[in-house]
Formats: structure tokens, C-alpha cells, sequence
């Protein structure tokens, strides 16, 4: 069999596994008498779009707010990695220190953030960027330290410049690290824009949950998740997508 | 008699860390010819390693004298070495071809003629075909070929081996043996050849030098009078026999004993 139908195969069961999940939840709510405000059949949950709760535009406000933070997260993270490797002194002074601010739970961070930027799209970019920030931070600044001590001997025997043991060695050597990081990051990413909304906010999915709530509008608590749901896929797929182009077909795993 | 290729005389090494101060190797001499295939057997852990990369210039030496090249013969360090360890060391995101060309890219070399120079080592180390395939997708014994292949592409004098068959399966390893012997006559590079493989010693090199333990000290350096090419069958001849018995006794070994040498003990 060849590689093409074997993935066509793949995906196939893939689609299948997730309208199975789909049809079992379909049959389990109508077949017993759980009540529609504690698990409404998918339906009623696609019938929720039908309402005035302005799905679009919190949808575009949390979208915002992901991929903003993450977008930060990436270039703060691979850009501080970059100068730690670059310079080791700043390496040694503030690693330990990194490695010590990911142990704060960032979603503890959001009230204060609130209280120095006030609610809105901007805090709450700010929470999604602290805690997808470090993950990537500390994956690659991993990955540019991981370089065998043996080969690096091999390069220099050679007289290799400090830039191309970085560009030939250190830096494709690191993206397997980098993108490992980053997809842990988008759940993260995630996360923090949902709790951001949570905490305080007029507007986005995380904001629309809470005011359905009060009304026990359960559909519409399951489609603002799958919603949510989708928005981490978009953002993983499209770190798949980055990763494809940066690492082809040479090994993803470390 | 021409001026030898290697010549190191008393060399010392001391490492340093933190407080202490670790004598690694003492007055170690000897000499190699240029073209010339030879092999370094120890213990693990007597200082092999070290020896061979104060060779390279990738560790300083504390006393004593290193000298490689001659005037007949000039020695550039940063361009003469090639360099093959006990693991391959592949870019793992690179293609076998890439892989080999990594030292030429490092060295500026002209892109046209190593692409070639390339192609042509793959051919000799038994991979034509396979300068599309990711390293992984490679048996050890591959791998480590192509590791060879990436020491010759700059064209380089000398080259360092340290043990680099000690992680293949026997067979393999015999097998790499009689394609370094092969890879060695045609390409006439000066090799020195680490291993702590007594058999696998004797088998390729025209001389063994031999060093003992803590701190490693010369025990012996001896001629292997065998004639080349050399095959498998000549490891039952007699007098092969008797370099190995020679070389364990040395190393404080019965003949009987296992072909590997024991680590060094710390007392
Ligand atoms: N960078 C180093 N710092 C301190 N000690 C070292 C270092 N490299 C090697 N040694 C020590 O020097 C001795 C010889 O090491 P090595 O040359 O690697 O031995 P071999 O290659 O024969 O196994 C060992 O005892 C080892 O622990
Ligand atoms: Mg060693």
C-alpha cells in the first residue's frame, strides 16, 4: 500500500472517531431524560448560533486576544532565548530567574494585571502572553544548549565561527525543542485569554459564558467551548504548518 | 629515512576542576609516519581521548612537545583534521549528502568541487544512493560511513578515529574494519586509530601503541609485521596470535580473557 492512502486512511479514521463521539453524545442525551440545561444533545448546542449573544464578535475578541498573546510569546521568547545564548553572562544572571517566574501560576497574575491596565482586550492579551511565554522561552533556550559537546569539538577543530556553529549547529538544532514548546504553548494561550475574560471583561467568548450562565443557557456554554475549542486548533494547526516549513521531513521528536 | 608525519614527546596533560588537579597523561612519545595506519589501545578512561584531542589543538598539554607536519609534508590545523568519534554526530536534520558537505561549508571550500568530492566519497564508503536519506533513516554501520565520508571531504591529512566502531555489532565492526583498510589505501591519509578492541587493534594498524592506566604512560609500541591488504583469516594465524598475547599481557590481561579492555580502576 502506498503512503498517500495509508494517510488517506488515517484521516478518514481520524473524522470518523470524532462523529462517532458526536453520535454517541447525539443518542446518549435524547435516549435518557437528562434535562436540556445540563447536557443539551448537539443540536440544540448548533442551534445557539441562532441567538442574539453576537458570536462573531466575541469570537473575533477572544481569537484577538490568543493569538495576540501568543504571537508575543513567540518572538519575547525566542528573542530572549536568542540573547541568552548570544550572551552567556545574561544567561547566567536571569535564567535562574526565569526558571523561577514559571513557577508562578500566571492565571493568579490576572487580577493584578486588571488593576494596572484595567479590563479589556489588553490585560487580557497580557495574561495569554505570561503563560505561554516561558514554555517557549525555556524549550528553546534548551534546545540551543543541547548541541553535542563532541561535535561542536569536530566544527572547531574546523575553526568555525561562533555565527555559523549558530547557524549551521545550534539553530536548526533547537527548532524540534522550539516547536514542542509551542504546541504546549497553545494551550496555554488559550487558557489565559479564557480566564482573562473571566475575571473581568465586556466582551469575548470566555465574557459570553459567564452572562449565559446566569440564564442556564447551557447549549450556548457548549458552543462558546467547541468555539473556543476550534480557535486552539486553528492556532496548533498552524504551528504545524510552521513546523512542516522549518523542519520538512527530517524528525520532529528530540 | 624521511622526517615523521606526528611526533609527540613527554606530553602531559593535567585537567583542573575545582580544586583538584588530575594528572590525565604523562609522558607519552611516540612517532607516526605520514601515511601511515596506527592504532591506540588502552583501557577506558587511560586517556585515549585526551591524547587525541591535544592532537586535534581542542585541549592544551602541560608540558612536553606536539608537533604534526613536516617540511616535506606542511600541517594546516584548521584544515588537515578530519575527525570521526564513537557516534556518528549527524545532523539529524540534514540529508546524508549535507551531512558530508558540513566541513566544506565551514571551510569555504568551493562549492562545485566538494559537491562532487562528495558524491565521489559517498561512492567509496559504500553509500551511493543514499545521499537523499536522513540520517535516521540509517543502520549504525551507515551512519558511521558517512561519518567517515564528512572526515575526508576537506581533504584532510590526518585522521583522528577515536573508537569509532566501539557501538556496532561485531559483525558490522569487522566488516568496517576490512572498509577502512580499503578506505585507507586508497585515500593514503595518515590515520590514528583509538579503540579499546585488542583484536581490532592488531588487525588494522601497522603499529600498536599501547598505553596503560592513571595517568596514561606508553606500555609499549609496537610493529604489527603483517602484510596488507590484510583479511579475516589471518586473525587465526599464528603470528597474529602473538601480538595479541603480547598486548594482553601487557594490559595485565590472561589470553583467554575477553577482547575488550577493562576500565581503568581509581584508586
Ligand atoms: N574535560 C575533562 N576534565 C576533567 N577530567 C577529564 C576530562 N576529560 C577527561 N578527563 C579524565 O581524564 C581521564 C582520561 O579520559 P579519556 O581521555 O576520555 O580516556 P579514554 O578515552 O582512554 O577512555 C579520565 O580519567 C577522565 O575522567
Ligand atoms: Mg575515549
Amino acid at each position: 500500500m502506498n503512503d498517500i492512502s495509508k494517510q488517506a486512511r488515517r484521516y478518514v479514521l481520524i473524522i470518523l472517531i470524532h462523529l462517532g463521539v458526536v453520535i454517541i453524545w447525539h443518542l446518549w442525551v435524547t435516549m435518557s431524560n437528562i434535562p436540556d440545561y445540563v447536557m443539551p444533545s448537539p443540536g440544540a448546542t448548533l442551534l445557539s448560533l441562532g441567538e442574539e449573544y453576537g458570536w462573531l464578535h466575541n469570537t473575533y475578541i477572544t481569537a484577538v486576544e490568543v493569538f495576540g498573546g501568543y504571537f508575543l510569546a513567540v518572538i519575547a521568547g525566542v528573542g530572549l532565548a536568542l540573547i541568552f545564548n548570544w550572551f552567556k553572562t545574561m544567561e547566567t544572571m536571569f535564567m535562574p530567574l526565569m526558571v523561577s517566574l514559571n513557577m508562578i501560576p500566571k492565571v493568579a497574575l490576572g487580577p493584578l494585571f486588571i488593576v494596572w491596565l484595567s479590563y479589556g482586550v489588553g490585560p487580557n492579551i497580557l495574561i495569554s502572553f505570561s503563560i505561554c511565554f516561558l514554555p517557549i522561552l525555556l524549550t528553546m533556550e534548551r534546545g540551543l544548549r543541547e548541541s553535542d559537546p563532541d561535535l561542536l569539538d569536530l566544527v572547531r577543530t574546523l575553526r568555525a565561527s561562533r555565527w555559523q556553529i549558530f547557524t549551521k549547529i545550534q539553530l536548526p538544532g533547537s527548532l524540534p525543542y522550539l516547536f514542542s514548546g509551542m504546541k504546549v504553548a497553545v494551550v496555554l494561550a488559550v487558557a489565559g485569554a479564557i480566564v482573562g475574560e473571566f475575571i473581568a471583561s465586556q466582551e469575548g467568548l470566555g465574557y459570553l459564558m459567564l452572562q449565559v450562565q446566569v440564564t442556564l443557557d447551557t447549549a450556548a456554554m457548549f458552543m462558546a467551548v467547541l468555539i473556543i475549542t476550534a480557535i486552539g486548533v486553528v492556532l496548533y494547526g498552524l504551528v504545524l504548518l510552521l513546523e512542516y516549513l522549518f523542519i520538512g521531513q527530517a524528525p520532529k521528536e528530540i | 629515512m624521511s622526517e615523521s608525519f606526528i611526533h609527540l614527546s613527554d606530553v602531559r596533560k593535567i585537567f583542573k576542576t575545582r580544586n583538584e588537579e588530575f594528572l590525565a597523561v604523562s609522558e607519552v612519545t611516540f612517532d607516526v609516519k605520514a601515511g601511515e595506519l596506527v592504532s591506540i589501545v588502552g583501557p577506558s578512561g587511560c586517556g585515549k581521548t585526551t591524547i587525541l584531542k591535544i592532537l586535534a589543538g581542542i585541549h592544551s598539554y602541560e608540558g612536553g612537545t606536539v608537533r604534526i607536519g613536516s617540511e616535506a609534508n606542511p600541517f594546516d590545523p584548521s584544515k588537515d583534521i578530519g575527525m570521526v568519534f564513537q557516534q556518528p554526530l549527524l545532523l539529524k536534520w540534514r540529508k546524508v549528502l549535507q551531512n558530508v558537505l558540513l566541513p566544506a561549508e565551514i571551510l569555504g571550500l568551493p562549492r562545485k568541487e566538494s559537491l562532487d568530492r562528495a558524491h565521489y566519497l559517498l561512492k567509496m564508503v559504500g553509500l551511493q544512493g543514499f545521499e537523499d536519506k536522513y540520517p535516521h533513516e540509517l543502520s549504525g554501520g551507515m551512519q558511521q560511513r558517512t561519518a567517515i565520508a564528512r572526515a575526508l571531504i576537506h581533504d584532510p591529512k590526518l585522521i583522528l578515529m577515536d573508537e569509532p566502531f566501539g557501538a556496532l555489532d561485531a559483525l558490522t565492526r569487522e566488516k568496517m574494519n576490512l572498509e577502512l583498510l580499503r578506505i585507507w589505501k586508497e585515500s593514503q591519509k595518515t590515520i590514528l586509530f583509538v579503540t579499546h578492541g585488542i583484536q581490532e587493534a592488531v588487525f588494522l594498524g601497522s603499529r600498536v601503541i599501547v598505553l596503560t592506566c592513571g595517568p596514561a604512560r606508553m606500555a609499549d609500541n609496537i610493529a604489527i609485521d603483517l602484510p596488507y591488504p590484510r583479511t579475516l583469516d589471518m586473525m587465526t594465524h599464528e603470528e597474529f596470535g602473538k601480538y595479541a598475547r603480547h598486548l594482553y599481557k601487557h594490559l595485565g590481561m590472561d589470553a583467554d580473557g575477553s577482547d575488550i579492555v577493562e576500565e581503568c580502576r581509581i584508586d
